[in-house]
């Protein structure tokens, strides 16, 4: 019955020290998002609009794609479709070609995660450098995000300064973030001082203007546009929205969501090539055009990809992003999993208490958790249903629906008492596993209500 | 069909209920009354600093005072004394090493710190490839808040809304300033 996921947390939890500090530090940012919301009275009319915003933009999504491809056109922007990650990794490499470019600097980007865009890159002589610091980290490590805005949350500084110590020749034993840090500033400079073209994705996509918008905290979006000449910007068919009078809602929502902070550094607004320069926007489709047609779960594209979710999650803290088996952790990892390959994704469902705390959090209203119930409702018709809970939901029918069983059943439960104390039954249940049978009373509100003991 | 056409299909047979657009009516957003104030306190709080030019001050004069050891600085302004002009400079790269960039906001934002930067110059690098970087703004420009701002601002082609220093907390969380861009940002009042 145990989950890939619930394999994968018990190994996490096995450093106690590292699992504490990750639940800790997260549940930090979570706080900070808090007390950074409570400085605007307006802050849950802004979460209320921003869900309607996206709903609207959602309804609507082909008239604002092509007011936004059009307007992009007109700015002299080369707009480019990819229905799946195969096409969007194909246009990518042929824009690349057709300039020779052996060198690409990449700010975050978890469209092209998704896409698996770098090995596909890389895997046709490419050199893709990340120049997100945290991105970087990982790249160098060979590793995955671990989380969506803080890629290398699962690792210490120890481990950063050992790794730059082999890779860019920092002190040995020198684990200060702040001398890693430029050490690793002085490394990526040279990046991209030297790189023939930039790649990044974007946060929004503004229909009324055909601009694109990126938010970075470190400028490296900005640094790896601004030096090369060539831009390619991948964006999500659902990053659409109206105009700036929506972005603003959205601005002044996805920094205090994500970090707590009232704004990014950098908020960049692309909309023409450069001067001297090219640019190119990808419209990726890649599953979202089938999420919008799927009723139950279609509002799962108005996710902004703040991480707030990840943060306040209490199983997502306890365990890491590695234990789960999508590329995007949490709640809305859960969530994007099933609609991505629900048969293969399937494993994650577990990793929900249902306490909703996300949903709360969530900038742009995303019903995170009542859809998990949701995608656990159908694991039997797509066959992963676990069989040992269905055995089990089945007697509990059979018992439930059968008043006399029933009545049966209950005068006999204080028996269950002894026998888990004198057996150690529970123990060799997989239902026990994690769980404490509460103690049955000897007596069972009914009998008490019929003798009269009930006031 | 192509690509485009394939997927505007896609989602036109989705036949997704109409939404309305959300009303903008209802909200109320917070209002400064003291937007210098509260400004230069923002500014602050993102790790950046603010001063006020003082009637009669030479803001060359004040640059060189809070960056007395630049020997490289870049600005395409005509009243700042600079040896290294973003609009003449034949590449981007030609800006590393600057020491000080100096360039206007048009629009500052009270309750971020955000000051709206449109490229007026060639080679927008000068705002990122910079150690330090000075903003100037004029008083009467600050905003309380973005819905304002979005209300103001112009896009020439590529404009950024810079809320003090280039940060990060990659590493372990700890805060570090100056991740990949400018390390100290100070902004100009006058």
């Amino acid at each position: 019955m145990a989950t890939k996921h619930s394999k994968a947390a018990k190994q996490f939890l096995r450093n106690v020290q590292r699992a504490e500090w990750h639940d800790n530090t997260l549940w930090g940012v979570r706080v900070k998002r808090d007390r950074m919301s409570r400085t605007l009275p307006e802050w849950e009319q802004l979460r209320e609009m921003a869900s309607a915003i996206k709903k609207h933009t959602l309804s609507h999504l082909d008239t604002y794609l092509e007011q936004f491809s059009s307007n992009a056109q007109r700015n002299g922007v080369m707009v480019h479709w990819a229905a799946d990650a195969e096409e969007f990794n194909g246009i990518v490499l042929e824009i690349l070609k057709s300039h020779n470019i052996r060198k690409l600097v990449k700010s975050k980007s978890m469209l092209t995660e998704e896409c698996e865009m770098n090995p596909y890159l890389e895997a046709h002589g490419i050199n893709v450098v990340e120049t997100d610091l945290g991105e970087r980290i990982i790249q160098l490590m060979d590793q995955k995000p671990s989380h969506i805005v803080m890629p290398a949350i699962h690792l210490t500084q120890e481990e950063v300064g050992e790794l730059f110590e082999k890779e860019l020749g920092s002190e040995k034993g020198n684990s200060d973030p702040t001398y890693l840090t430029y050490c690793a500033r002085k490394s990526l400079r040279n990046e991209f001082l030297t790189a023939d073209a930039g790649l990044t994705g974007a946060n929004f996509g503004i229909a009324d203007t055909g601009e694109i918008v990126i938010c970075t905290n470190e400028g490296n979006a900005d640094m790896s546009t601004s030096v090369p000449k060539l831009h390619i910007a991948a964006i999500g068919i659902e990053k659409i929205i109206p105009d700036y009078k929506s972005l603003a809602v959205f601005h002044r929502l996805l920094a205090r969501s994500a970090t707590g902070q009232p704004t990014t550094t950098f908020t960049s607004h692309f909309r023409q090539p450069r001067p001297g320069g090219e640019m190119h926007i990808i419209l990726v489709d890649n599953g979202r055009s089938s999420m919008l047609a799927d009723n139950v779960h279609w509002e799962t594209l108005k996710c902004i990809r703040c991480g707030a979710c990840m943060n306040t999650c209490p199983v997502y803290r306890r365990s890491g992003g590695y234990s789960y088996t999508y590329f995007i952790p949490g709640p809305i990892g859960v969530n994007l999993g099933m609609a991505r390959d629900a048969k293969q994704f399937s494993d994650n469902v577990s990793a929900c208490s249902l306490c909703c705390s996300c949903e709360n959090v969530c900038p742009a209203k995303v019903n995170l958790s009542e859809q998990i119930y949701a995608w656990r409702q159908s694991l039997k018709d797509i066959g992963r249903a676990s069989s040992v809970k269905e055995a089990m939901s089945l007697g509990m029918k059979t018992v439930f629906d059968r008043p006399a069983l029933y009545n049966t059943a209950l005068k006999c439960s204080p028996l269950i008492n002894a026998a888990v104390s004198g057996m150690g039954l529970l123990s060799v249940q997989l239902w026990g596993k994690g769980r404490d049978l509460p103690e049955f009373a000897k007596e069972s509100f009914q009998t008490m209500w019929k003798k009269g003991k009930v006031k | 069909m192509t690509g485009k056409e394939n997927i505007l299909t896609k989602i036109r047979d989705s036949r997704r209920e109409k939404y309305p657009m959300s009303s903008f009516d209802e909200l109320s957003p917070v209002q400064y009354d003291d937007r210098l104030k509260q400004f230069m306190e923002t500014v602050r709080f993102v790790g950046g600093d603010a001063v006020l030019l003082e009637p009669g001050q030479d803001i060359n004069q004040l640059i060189r005072s809070i960056y007395p050891d630049a020997s490289l600085i870049a600005s395409s302004l005509p009243y700042v004394t600079a040896s290294l002009d973003p609009d003449t400079v034949s590449e981007a790269s030609d800006l590393n090493g600057v020491d000080v960039g100096v360039v206007e906001g048009k629009v500052a934002v009270a309750e971020n710190g955000c000051i709206w930067i449109p490229q007026t110059m060639k080679e927008r690098a000068v705002l990122f490839i910079s150690e330090c970087l000075v903003i100037i703004i004029d008083r009467k420009d600050i905003v309380s808040n973005m819905h304002q701002a979005y209300e103001r601002i112009e896009n020439p082609g590529y404009g950024c809304f810079l809320s003090g220093p280039s940060k990060t907390a990659d590493i372990a969380q700890a805060l570090v300033m100056g991740a990949q861009a400018a390390r100290d940002v100070t902004v100009i009042i006058r």
